[in-house]
């Protein structure tokens, strides 16, 4: 008893042809969209790299970028096999290609159901990566001389102007950390000594943040320094100023930015996989119809055309028999290589 | 006294026609990407308008609209009349409607040469626009408390971090302007009310500048206040730093990225205009051979086509005579008006 059977005469058939080439070519289009967006994605994970400690999240774009690939190939090559479904002297050299090709269209399907669940997946992974990569962005701000580091100050300071934001969690960040170099302080002067002295590692901490942190939107000209002193600045208090730096921390923003983008695709990619699912389903109507059409008398007349042969739980029991023969007969191969070994041993 | 006069046998007209047929539709697409260009150029127009004191400068991305629409009609017709112009039966009907067609055609593709020369002409009335408006963002900047001019402080802030540029014509601007407003102001400090009694207007000038000057690529924490003081920072002297702050000024960097807009521009309207006079001298040519088999029993001989039938100054004053004729009229009715 076959799943979800149909009947096809032949005016359906040369319809479903028609149709499934043009929507094969519709999936060939979808996977190269996929193609650009996975593109696009990894693009902007590598702009932001070097405030990233590491590239786990890179497996989402990776996976998005070979699946188009294949998929492209699979539905041109779908495009072909029902170009000469029509012709029966044509049909029947795909005959072998087709079971194979369903087998790789259900693991492209899989792998894009898996980077779309990735991409939700890996965001705590993401959040860690930007964690340290920005708290080593903040410590070596100050490192402007420094080869392999010299450019942390303007990539943070960049970051922090473009995305809005101060800090790995917020502003605090930078009071933790000396990020005024040696080179610009005053060793002689007082109140650096002072600074320096008043705490354990030596470092000139200052409850101050570096330019970048400042907010455009604020009414007054940005204060930067002696933050939470309330008498270093008229008219200031630090409790309920919220509009003179950058409330929001980078690590934050980063990661909304990136979920932001993966959001934006994941619809995207799961339309296409139900296109891919379409394609396939209607090649397997295709070439049951068109098989049971050749094996008539009248290859015009009625066919049937189906999703399984037997039902689902005859299937699987095929298909662990087919198995169970394969494995038992590799066996047996194997069983009377050792007896030969065995023989020559014994002969030699 | 003809002007570029060329034979036509059939088999050229057919091809003509045809080849005039394709390069319509190209003229189509090519004017509806004038009119994309000059949208594009309005909007970033548009974006700076609160820094530009009048829109003059607009013209020339209104001029690009215009001339994309119309040639949209232009090329619209060429296609329908090269269709017809095979058919000896159809083709009469566009007769008339010819001469006042290519009048309005050249006017509108002499109008898109226009557009891109103006685009260079206008610059220095641009420059002026953005000296006017800048240094009144520059001195409104405190006013973040009066009503209509409360967003200039974050105009110009956002303004001079994305250009990477500082002031009107450069930093200095800052010096002139107080640029912190008195409600931050402790007038019971020595400091504030030194420097206040120390200009005739009474204003707190610093020689500072607001942290949107600061620049990312400097190797030092940015420098804002106290700039030509130099034993105020340690290892610092104003006369050589450059890194600190931006040193463009924002006049110059905004001229800067709107010439560069309009060269784009420029490129793609120039090649837009060669597609539209090259459409307007084939269906010139086409009539005019068309026009000879007219009447004629055997469609497929031998005809002249040429561009204009007299010489030029006299086919500019055939076509100014009704123009004169209609002003003369005019004048003659005042006249007779006045006299009775």
């Amino acid at each position: 008893m076959a799943l979800l059977k149909m009947k096809f005469p032949l005016q359906r058939r040369v319809r479903l042809a028609q149709g499934l080439w043009l929507l094969s070519w519709l999936a060939v289009l979808s996977g190269a969209f996929i193609f650009c967006l996975g593109v696009y994605l990894k693009t902007e994970l590598l702009r932001r790299a070097e405030v990233m400690d590491n590239a786990e999240i890179h497996v989402v774009p990776n996976i998005l970028m070979l699946v188009s690939l294949a998929s492209i190939g699979t539905n041109w090559f779908a495009g072909r096999v029902c170009q000469d479904s029509l012709d029966t002297t044509r049909f029947p050299r795909w005959k072998r290609f087709l079971m194979g090709w369903f087998a790789v269209v259900a693991l492209l399907c899989s792998l894009l159901v898996t980077a779309v669940v990735l991409s939700y997946a890996l965001q705590g992974r993401l959040e860690e990566s930007l964690k340290v990569g920005l708290r080593n962005g903040i410590r070596f701000y100050r490192d402007t001389d420094v080869p392999g580091r010299c450019f942390q100050k303007e990539t943070i300071d960049r970051l922090q102007i473009q995305l809005r934001c101060c800090g790995n969690t917020n502003y605090r960040d930078w009071f933790e950390v000396q990020w005024i170099s040696n080179r610009y302080l005053n060793f002689t002067s007082k109140e650096v000594k002072d600074r320096v002295r008043s705490n354990v590692d030596g470092r000139y901490l200052v409850d101050g943040v570096p330019f970048s942190c400042c907010n455009p939107e604020s009414p007054r000209p940005c204060l930067q320094y002696h933050l939470l002193d309330n008498n270093a600045h008229y008219n200031y208090e630090y409790q309920t100023e919220s509009l003179n730096l950058y409330s929001r921390g980078c690590r934050q923003a980063l990661v909304d930015y990136y979920m932001e983008l993966m959001n934006t695709i994941g619809p995207g990619v799961l339309s296409v996989i139900l296109t891919q699912i379409t394609v396939a389903v209607s090649l397997r109507y295709l070439q049951t119809a068109v098989e049971g059409a050749m094996a008539l008398d009248n290859p015009e007349d009625d066919s049937d055309g189906y999703l399984l042969e037997k039902n689902l739980k005859e299937t699987i029991q095929d298909i662990k028999t087919y198995f169970l023969i394969l494995y038992m007969r590799n066996k047996i191969n194997l069983e009377s290589d050792d007896a030969d070994a065995a023989e020559k041993a014994t002969a030699s | 006294m003809v002007v570029m006069k060329m034979k036509f046998p059939f088999e050229k007209r057919v091809k003509l026609a045809q080849g005039l047929w394709l390069l319509s539709w190209v003229a189509t697409m090519a004017g509806a990407v004038t009119f994309t260009l000059g949208c594009v150029l309005k909007t970033e127009l548009r974006r700076r308008a609160e820094v530009m004191d009048n829109t003059e400068i607009h013209v020339v991305p209104n001029t690009l609209m215009i001339v994309g629409v119309a040639s949209l009609g232009i090329n619209y017709f060429a296609g329908r009349i090269c269709q017809d112009a095979l058919d000896a039966g159809r083709f009469p009907r566009w007769k008339n409607f010819l001469k006042p067609y290519f009048a309005v055609s050249c006017f509108f593709t002499v109008l898109m040469l226009l557009s891109v020369i103006m685009s260079y002409a206008m610059k220095g009335n641009l420059e002026s626009s953005l000296k006017i408006g800048l240094k009144n963002g520059i001195r409104f900047y405190k006013d973040t408390d009066t009503p209509g001019r409360c967003f200039q402080k974050q105009t110009m802030d956002r303004l001079q971090m994305q250009f990477q540029c500082c002031g009107n014509t450069d930093y200095t601007d800052w010096f002139e302007v107080q640029w912190i407003s008195n409600r931050y102001l402790d007038f019971s400090c020595k400091d504030v009310k030194d420097r206040i009694k120390s200009n005739v207007d009474g204003r707190y000038l610093v020689d500072g500048v607001p942290f949107s000057c600061c620049n990312p690529s400097s190797p030092r924490p940015c420098i804002q206040y106290q700039l030509t003081n130099n034993s105020a920072h340690y290892n610092y002297e104003h006369q050589t730093e450059e890194l600190n702050i931006f040193v463009v000024g924002c006049r110059e960097a905004l001229v800067s990225y709107y010439m560069g807009l309009m060269n784009t521009i420029g490129v793609g309207v120039l090649s837009v205009f060669l597609i539209q006079a090259s459409v307007l001298v084939s269906l010139r040519y086409l009539q005019t051979a068309m026009e000879a088999v007219a009447g004629q029993e055997n469609t497929e001989i031998e005809t002249e086509g040429y561009l204009l039938e007299k010489g030029v100054k006299e086919t500019i004053m055939e076509y100014l005579d009704p123009v004169f004729k209609f002003l003369m009229l005019n004048k003659v009715e005042e006249g007779e008006a006045t006299d009775s």
